[in-house]
């Protein structure tokens, strides 16, 4: 089978009221402890495109609970907007986990197997870092998030096919990666889209911190 | 359902209410409540089976986010109410959860007793090293230099050590975890629940309000490079000499557990109130 997950276009044109530009928000993750084993590219590397297809859904999965969980936050916070394109960023993913799911004829979530996953860092590659958010920020540290987080995916998926030891691993590796580069082109088109926020934008006049 | 399919079934979001958080977008203790339903899942305890027990704080909030019995007590308080708990319902499986304001200050006391009773308890706390929800003041873990408005200069004092003195005072299981880590996490959570007596979980999680700098704590964590020992002389001296960011297993105990009676309790509410009768 060839894994695939059909893509699913942005529908949200966020509209932002002022225009700040972004800073933490959206900054990819620093580098954490590595877990992947140093000096054996191919430890942790999948066998089997079932596998193989296990991380993928593990990634997906990850994605769509923390971009749900982002989504929870924002709304608890109102900031409705981009609680919005948080929450849709989450059924898109769902809907990649759910493709994962029915293509490779699962009912339910199979374990992860033996000695996985690898990745780099404590969580999936395509998981945005829960502290990157603020509930000033606006739709496009939101897609400058979600850009991170598909860039990481990109490359993950990019050094499978590199390292992978068998055809169809590195087949399926491929596909998915040209996958994830058409998500980051699309991130990048609805980025394009919406205002860049101003330098002040997490400037709060009332600010929770009593000691600022 | 017969108990094994119910227990095939359970998922993390079988634990999850639905109220929805309303911590600082950011905050650790996100991560922390999805590692929760994690370990609950993991060890496939049904909810009504779970009761989650906390204090004062923002951490202490998480009773209300799950599906299992909750009680929002006192402050510092927690681990004295969930001890009554799990001593009248030993069939429960209770956690405790709080923040370091709550569990080491205020509730510092009960630390230290519940540490020695070693009843079979799970403590979770999430420190990060601040009172988040009073706006910022220094906690027992605060490093003394922390300076800001509410103490200029730092409090010079030297900063509490939670896993010491739960080593010292009679913890059965001690470790370390991060809330950047929520998988890992998750998995020293299931092992603490099911070491007998009881487990001390500090979970290091940042407050990006309070402590926005504590965003560098997932460059610092890593993974702690020895396996967890039984011997406390030797969990001691790691736990003294480490850095502060070592996570995993530190100490895993071999000690009994306070004596719980047998089976759940055939008694109503009432013949309970009739033993306190004077």
């Amino acid at each position: 089978m060839s894994p695939s997950r059909k893509k699913v276009a942005p529908v949200a044109k966020a509209k932002v009221p002022d225009k700040r530009v972004a800073t933490k928000a959206g900054a990819p993750a620093k580098a954490p402890a590595k877990r992947a084993a140093a000096g054996n590219p191919a430890a942790g590397t999948p066998r089997t495109v079932n596998e193989f297809m296990v991380l993928a859904l593990v990634m997906e999965s990850e994605a769509a609970q923390r971009y749900a969980e982002f989504a929870d936050a924002m709304e608890m916070h109102n900031n409705r907007e981009v609680a919005e394109l948080f929450r849709k960023m989450a059924v898109i993913e769902s809907r990649h986990a759910t493709q994962i799911m029915e293509e490779m004829g699962w009912e339910k979530t199979p374990p992860l197997p033996v000695g996985m996953p690898t990745w780099d860092g404590f969580e999936a590659p395509e998981t945005a870092p829960i502290d990157e958010v603020h509930y000033l920020m606006q739709p496009y540290h939101a897609l400058e998030l979600a850009l991170a987080n598909e860039q990481r995916a990109e490359r993950f998926f990019a050094r499978l096919a590199r390292v992978a030891g068998t055809d169809s691993v590195r087949k399926a590796a491929r596909a998915l990666q040209a996958e994830e580069r058409e998500h980051v082109e699309l991130v990048k088109a609805w980025m394009a889209k919406v205002p860049k926020p101003d330098a002040d934008w997490a400037n709060d006049p009332d600010p929770p911190s009593y000691t600022d | 359902m017969n108990d094994i399919a119910a227990a095939v079934a359970l998922t993390p979001a079988s634990f999850k209410s639905g109220y929805k958080p309303i911590w600082c977008p950011g905050c650790g203790d996100f991560s922390v409540l999805s590692s929760i339903t994690k370990a609950l899942a993991k060890v496939a305890v049904p909810p009504e089976q779970v009761a989650i027990v906390s204090g004062i704080g923002c951490s202490s909030r998480i009773p209300a986010y799950t599906s299992c019995y909750g009680f929002h007590g006192v402050h510092g308080r927690a681990l004295a109410a969930a001890t009554g708990l799990k001593v009248a319902r030993p069939d429960m499986t209770v956690l405790v959860t709080g923040g370091d304001g709550d569990g080491y200050s205020i509730g510092g006391n009960h630390f230290l007793h519940a540490c020695r009773r070693n009843v079979d308890l799970t403590y979770i706390v999430m420190d990060n090293h601040v009172y988040g929800m009073t706006k910022g003041q220094a906690s027992p873990t605060t490093e003394p230099d922390w300076d800001n408005k509410l103490s200029p200069g730092g409090t010079g004092i030297r900063a509490f050590h939670p896993l010491v003195i739960a080593l010292a005072s009679g913890a059965n299981f001690v470790a370390r975890a991060f809330a950047g880590d929520p998988n890992g996490t998750a998995d020293i959570i299931a092992q603490g629940i099911r070491h007998p007596g009881f487990s001390f979980i500090e979970i290091l999680s940042p407050c990006i309000t309070f402590r926005p700098e504590q965003r560098e704590w997932k460059q610092a964590v890593h993974p702690a490079p020895v396996a967890p020992t039984d011997d406390p002389a030797r969990a001691a001296r790691r736990i003294m000499t480490d850095d502060g960011f070592n996570i995993g297993v530190l100490y895993a105990g071999e000690r009994n557990p306070y004596p719980l009676r047998e089976g759940t309790p055939k008694g109503t509410p009432a013949d309970l109130e009739a033993e306190f009768l004077l």
